[in-house]
């Protein structure tokens, strides 16, 4: 279990005390807690603080104030490599400079297993071609990574954080560059390893059905604060909507689809 | 990975050891190697001997030694700025070197620290400081600048520090005036091993930094925050890629003034050969950065002989249209 207390944060100046400057919070006083084997949705305007959070609960940002724990463990008291061990990190979007091929990239996600000099053995091979498999991405092995399209791309990036072996997997906006087709696949994917792996997610994204489709708890963020949280059907609401966007929707339970679905009408005054 | 890993250290190490062996071989006397490892010849009637080890071996071994640390520091400049055009002469990193390095020769410092001596001291003083000037934009360029801006910015340091170089030359007299031309167009006039013995203290200290980067630098290549949620000391591997890699582009500079496009040619044809991985790259690149500056001042030194053209001159005449391929190639 994941649980984030009362986080604060601040990119611009702090002030004497410490604290940031009134109405410079990126976020304030944020709690939010995942219990293992869920997927929590992370949804919020642009600016709301949703990357932030997640940097915060990855460790790649210390916040200015509350804790974070994994397993009952403040994550400082970890190391890096051992808090990589636990949380898997997947970027919005990923590039590579240089020609790495799929399989170099995946067995990047390795390093937080292996010593200083180590290198990947056949272990690591079996873990990487594992992780290929069960996103399948396994026929792309060899092509380079720069080659690729954008939903391939994120399915590798996935792969890769799943070779990282961790119990928990962050992913910022993972559907955002990709077409409709390419979105219901990443949602099949996700789904299938919170299944299959009971891995742990935080997802944020900009795509209310895609969140509709495979979270069991959402949590609202708006302005760096938590607007609402809980159970989708519950949070999911057309007031809350309206609240987050200024935006009219319909919230129905779509039969077919099997989840609730959200019909944007209307930008709302 | 173990398998490619000796491959690559087996053959660029082959490469750098015959370069530096038949190098030395290659002037205006013809000598042969067979009398030069005869040991049947007392080593003070061994003309052979003499001329290759004291007339033109500290040449060859320097040209290893600035085209390996050009070369090391130009693939850790393109890996930290995800960037693959950056190198010491475009980010004006060597052009920092060579004010320094003028400066003192111009204005005969005189100090050393922990036995390294004015010139290279004050080498990698410019060094650093460029690099700073550069290190700033690359931070403002995580903020949503784009990569033109970081060329743009390491061009302009350049021709800033170029400015400053003239004002300098200016200052000078008249002979000092005309060596410090030739130096500035990078030549390996190196005639002793002294110079030599001086530039390995700091190269060995950036040695030992590039020792702890190769997997990081993969990681940090396809961007830094995911490096860091894999647990990569992210702050800590730029400062050391850094501070080893300005050490490097010092030594080098203070060595044979500021050599360009080695930093770029050499990363990108290994890169050709052993891919991307830097576990690879940062060895082959070593290597092969050494073999590649003694096959250009071999060039250099017989293309008009008996004159001997500044090694430079031949390493912007390969360089440039390289890097221009590789412009457009991205573009």
């Amino acid at each position: 279990m994941l649980a984030a207390t009362d986080i604060s944060f601040t990119y611009g100046r702090r002030a004497n005390d410490g604290r940031a400057k009134a109405g410079h919070y990126v976020l304030e006083d944020v709690s939010i807690t995942v219990e293992r084997g869920s997927i929590v949705g992370l949804l919020g305007p642009n600016g709301s603080g949703k990357t932030t959070l997640l940097r915060i609960v990855a460790g790649i940002l210390s916040p200015l104030a509350g804790t974070v724990l994994i397993g009952g463990q403040p994550i400082e008291q970890l190391t890096r490599r051992e808090l990589a061990r636990r949380i898997a990190v997947v970027p919005q979007e990923t590039h590579s400079t240089f020609d790495f091929s799929v399989m170099d990239m995946v067995l990047m996600g390795r390093y937080p297993h292996l010593g200083p000099f180590e290198l990947e053995g056949a272990a690591d091979q079996e873990i990487a071609r594992e992780a290929l498999t069960a996103t399948g991405t396994a026929a792309l092995e060899a092509r380079a990574f720069a080659t690729l399209s954008g939903g391939e791309k994120q399915r590798v990036v996935i792969a890769s954080a799943l070779a990282q072996a961790s119990e928990m997997l962050l992913l910022d906006e993972p559907t955002a560059a990709l077409d409709l087709g390419y979105q219901f696949e990443i949602a099949a994917l996700l789904r299938g390893l919170n299944a299959e792996r009971r891995t742990t997610m935080i997802v944020s994204t900009h795509d209310l059905n895609l969140a509709a489709a495979i979270c069991e708890h959402i949590v609202l963020l708006k302005d760096g604060r938590v607007l609402a949280h809980g159970a989708t059907r519950d949070t999911l609401t057309a007031e809350n909507i309206r609240w987050l966007y200024d935006v009219d929707a319909d919230v129905q339970f779509h039969e077919r689809a099997g989840h609730l679905t959200v019909v944007p009408i209307a930008r709302a005054h | 990975m173990r398998q490619r890993l000796i491959w690559t250290v087996a053959g660029f190490g082959t490469l750098a050891f015959a370069a530096c062996l038949f190098g030395p071989l290659v002037g205006s006397t013809r000598i042969h190697l067979s009398a030069v490892f005869d040991r049947s010849i007392p080593y003070a009637d061994n003309v052979d001997a003499q001329i290759f080890f004291v007339a033109r071996l500290p040449r060859v071994l320097a040209a290893a030694l600035v085209g390996s640390a050009l070369a090391l520091s130009g693939v850790v400049f393109q890996a930290l700025l995800r960037n693959p055009l950056a190198s010491p002469d475009t980010l004006g990193v060597s052009a920092g070197a060579a004010l320094g390095a003028m400066m003192a020769i111009t204005f005969n410092f005189d100090f050393s620290l922990l036995g390294i001596s004015a010139v290279p001291l004050a080498s990698f003083a410019g060094s650093f400081g460029a690099l700073l000037i550069v290190y700033g934009l690359s931070t403002a360029r995580r903020r949503g600048t784009s990569t033109i801006v970081l060329l743009l910015g390491g061009v302009t340091v350049q021709a800033l520090l170029s400015a400053v170089i003239a004002f300098v030359q200016y200052l000078a007299d008249f002979t000092q005036t005309f060596r410090n031309v030739r130096w500035l167009m990078g030549s390996l006039d190196v005639a002793s091993y002294a110079p030599i013995g001086a530039a390995l203290v700091p190269m060995t200290i950036a040695w030992a930094g590039f020792a702890t980067l190769p997997r990081v630098l993969d990681l940090i290549s396809v961007g830094s925050e995911s490096a860091a949620a894999r647990g990569v000391n992210v702050e800590r591997t730029e400062r050391v890629a850094l501070v080893s890699a300005s050490l490097a582009t010092g030594a080098a500079v203070s060595l044979a003034g500021p050599v360009s496009f080695v930093g770029i040619v050499v990363p990108h044809l290994v890169r050709l050969i052993v891919g991307a991985d830097h576990r690879l790259v940062l060895p082959g690149s070593a290597l092969f950065g050494g073999a590649f500056l003694i096959g250009c001042d071999l060039v250099a030194r017989t293309i008009i002989a008996p004159l001997e053209l500044p090694v430079g001159i031949v390493t912007a005449i390969i360089g440039g249209p390289v890097f221009l391929w590789l412009l457009f190639r991205r573009a």
